[in-house]
């Protein structure tokens, strides 16, 4: 026992499994089936990953596959590059999306420009996996999602899945995908015995291999009044709202799953049926996923766009003190407060 | 030779951080029992505490002004307690109070307190950087403060942290670097993270001085200690110390420590820093009712400090767009509804 115990989820045809289980599930399926995929980060071998996204892993594979590095992200990012560069399939992992700073030039010059600025005669197929999110009073450094910086900046596929059925179908497309990935798994769905997961991550998973498409949202909840478009732990929350507006007002929900490549297909015909948009996001509110939504709407499909509200983390860093937290990190109620406004 | 009331400063300082952390340590499960829950409680999120590592702290910053500057990693309660931070501000910050250090906004790793010039940071190695610029601010007016960064053994395969050594060397600047070594980077062992087995002798490649003290050992850490800060306040450029200390109480709490040896823990509770210091004070003629008092003295304070923390007020919510800016400017979507 290196941590306090996390939940297995429940075995059999009709398997439930965690987040971290699910991904795992995914990481493992193609380690087996191929030895060009390998796994570096801190912790990852004995701890198992901080937030479980290695559990397991060591005991099958093997210390050559599952390394543990150095606190030297340049260096082990970088060298993720190169051998992707060099025709594998690497796996690494920052343990938190904050510590990206500290390597930002492995990840947005070397790994995501390298495909374009080679005209396209070399590839990156390479996974960054990372942690992200707050609620947990953790303060600014430690707290962030940072999911527009990685969608902002061109060259990476961004993926953030919300359940453990996604985890596992997007962790097999990212290893797959010939362009490099960004896996962000959000510590609050991961299922960490520490850290209580809400309900609704947790989810029947296949044994068996699958894919879920990058590019594809996941209409979680029809419905014909506002339309939510969130990601991440808020599609919980989102979920939460709408149940809490049943028989008041009928909110469709939106997973997006994926931020580049970026389903604006589905988000705009919703909005076309609703009328009414609503962006929530863990992500810093100016210059990033709700405005990017929010354009995008308003380019495709102004005349249908009637109302408009955004439900983001306010431009300040993330503060410590929980009260200060529970202000800036949107809650149910934010969502609920923000869809009663414009339905 | 190191003078009894040096001795006893510097126990008086590593006995105040032993019984901080252990009492921290009580208080941070209030609230997380009998399940686990890392953000319930009086002391939400993580909390990495430095039982076994005051002997560096204590050792180094017995040579330091208010107006030399320290930076301290992720583990700091031990260097701001040595260093003289506010000891109720730094607890009430730590509780995430309204009167903290920082108002509640930074939390027991983002600790400031300009009145002693001390600051640290929860990214590993980040803490170097701005100390060399300490340094380099010191020297441009010809002020004879030094800096200290302090950081872990893990911390030493950053940049920022081989960057600093260099910029440091070039321009002679008035720094020392304190390697923490507690042998774990979380689960990581040294010999798995890294082939360099003296830290220290890093310095050679940087053309600076590198000293390894491999015993946990406050009056060891001091000498070692003397000729670095001396060093820096004479103009004379950068030290590397590398100091063996001990990780008594896990990475950070919650840390069941799975991974390590239980010898190794068992070493750790064995090697202890204080008794030995204890031993030179009795060495000195300090007898152990004296002892007795220093240490409950030193209770009283932290009794006192985590008491008036209590008692303090949690922020008001709004408080959180303030401190963005300094001139008030609110946050481009700050507060709006």
């Amino acid at each position: 026992m290196s941590k306090p115990a996390s939940d297995p989820g429940t075995g059999g045809a009709d398997r439930e499994l965690t987040m971290s289980r699910a991904m795992v599930d995914a990481v493992a399926a193609e380690m087996r089936a191929s030895d060009d995929v390998f796994y570096m980060g801190e912790d990852v071998q004995d701890y198992g990953g901080i937030f479980d996204s290695t559990e397991g892993l060591l005991e099958e594979f093997g210390r050559d596959r599952i390394m543990d590095v150095p606190i030297s992200e340049t260096a082990y990012v970088g060298a993720a590059v190169g051998a992707a560069q060099a025709g594998m399939r690497p796996i690494a992992e920052i343990m938190f999306a904050d510590f990206v700073g500290v390597c930002l030039d492995q990840v947005y010059n070397q790994m995501a420009k390298n495909t374009y600025m080679s005209g396209g005669a070399v590839n990156v197929p390479m996974v960054l996996t990372t942690a992200v999110g707050g609620t947990y009073n953790d303060a600014a450094q430690h707290s962030q999602t940072l999911y527009g910086l990685f969608a902002h900046l061109p060259g990476m596929k961004v993926v953030v899945p919300s359940t453990a059925y996604d985890a596992k179908g997007l962790m097999h497309a990212a290893i797959r995908d010939d362009d490099p990935v960004v896996y962000m798994f959000h510590k609050r769905l991961m299922g960490i015995g520490w850290m209580p997961a809400p309900e609704g991550p947790k989810t029947p998973v296949p044994e068996e291999d699958y894919t879920i498409p990058l590019g594809e949202a996941d209409m979680k909840r029809e419905g014909s009044d506002v339309t939510v478009v969130t990601l991440g732990l808020h599609v919980h929350r989102a979920l939460e709202a709408a149940e809490e507006l049943a028989g008041d007002v009928d909110v469709e929900v939106i997973d997006l799953r994926t931020l580049v490549p970026f389903d604006t297909e589905t988000v705009v015909d919703s909005v076309e049926k609703t009328g009414r948009l609503v962006v929530v996001d863990e992500d810093y509110q100016s210059f990033g996923v709700t405005g990017e939504v929010t354009a995008r709407v308003a380019e495709r499909a102004l005349g249908s766009l009637e109302a408009v509200e955004r439900v983001a983390l306010p431009d300040v860093p993330v503060p410590y003190s929980r009260p200060l937290e529970n202000e800036v990190n949107p809650g149910a109620d934010d969502i609920v407060a923000a869809i009663e406004s414009i339905k | 030779m190191v003078g009894a009331n040096t001795i006893q400063s510097m126990y008086e300082d590593m006995v105040t951080a032993r019984y901080y952390e252990e009492r921290l340590q009580e208080v941070y499960l209030e609230g997380k029992q009998p399940a686990f829950d890392i953000s319930a409680g009086t002391i939400p999120g993580e909390l990495h505490l430095a039982a076994g590592h005051e002997a560096a702290a204590a050792g180094v910053c017995a040579h330091l002004r208010d107006e030399d500057t320290v930076t301290a990693p992720h583990r700091p309660h031990h260097v701001a307690i040595a260093k003289g931070v506010d000891l109720p501000r730094m607890t009430a910050e730590i509780l995430g109070r309204e009167t903290g250090l920082c108002k509640g906004k930074g939390g027991h790793m983002h600790l400031f307190d300009p009145d002693v010039n001390f600051a640290c940071s929860g990214i590993i190695a980040q803490g170097c950087p701005p100390a060399v610029g300490a340094a380099m601010a010191a020297q441009k007016r010809n002020e004879d403060s030094v800096a200290v960064a302090y950081l872990g053994e893990g911390a030493v395969d950053q940049g920022a942290f081989l960057e600093s050594l260099n910029l440091a060397a070039l321009h002679d600047l008035p720094v020392v670097f304190v390697v923490e070594d507690n042998d774990w980077a979380i689960s990581m062992p040294v010999e798995r993270v890294t082939d360099v087995e003296n830290t220290a002798e890093r310095a050679d490649g940087f053309d600076m001085p590198g000293v390894r003290v491999d015993h946990d050992d406050a009056v060891a850490v001091y000498e070692a200690a003397r000729d670095a800060v001396g060093r820096a306040r004479d103009g004379n450029g950068p030290t590397l110390l590398d100091v063996q200390v001990h990780r008594r109480m896990g990475h950070f709490m919650g840390d069941a420590e799975g991974y390590r040896p239980d010898e190794d823990q068992e070493r750790a509770q064995r090697l202890d820093a204080i008794e030995r210091l204890a031993d030179d004070l009795r060495e000195h003629g300090v007898d152990d009712a004296e002892l007795n008092e220093i240490r409950e003295t030193a209770e009283e304070r932290v009794e006192d400090a985590i008491e008036w923390a209590r008692d303090q007020p949690e922020p008001a919510p709004e408080d959180a767009y303030e401190n963005v800016f300094v001139d008030g400017t609110a946050a481009a979507s700050g507060g709006e509804d």
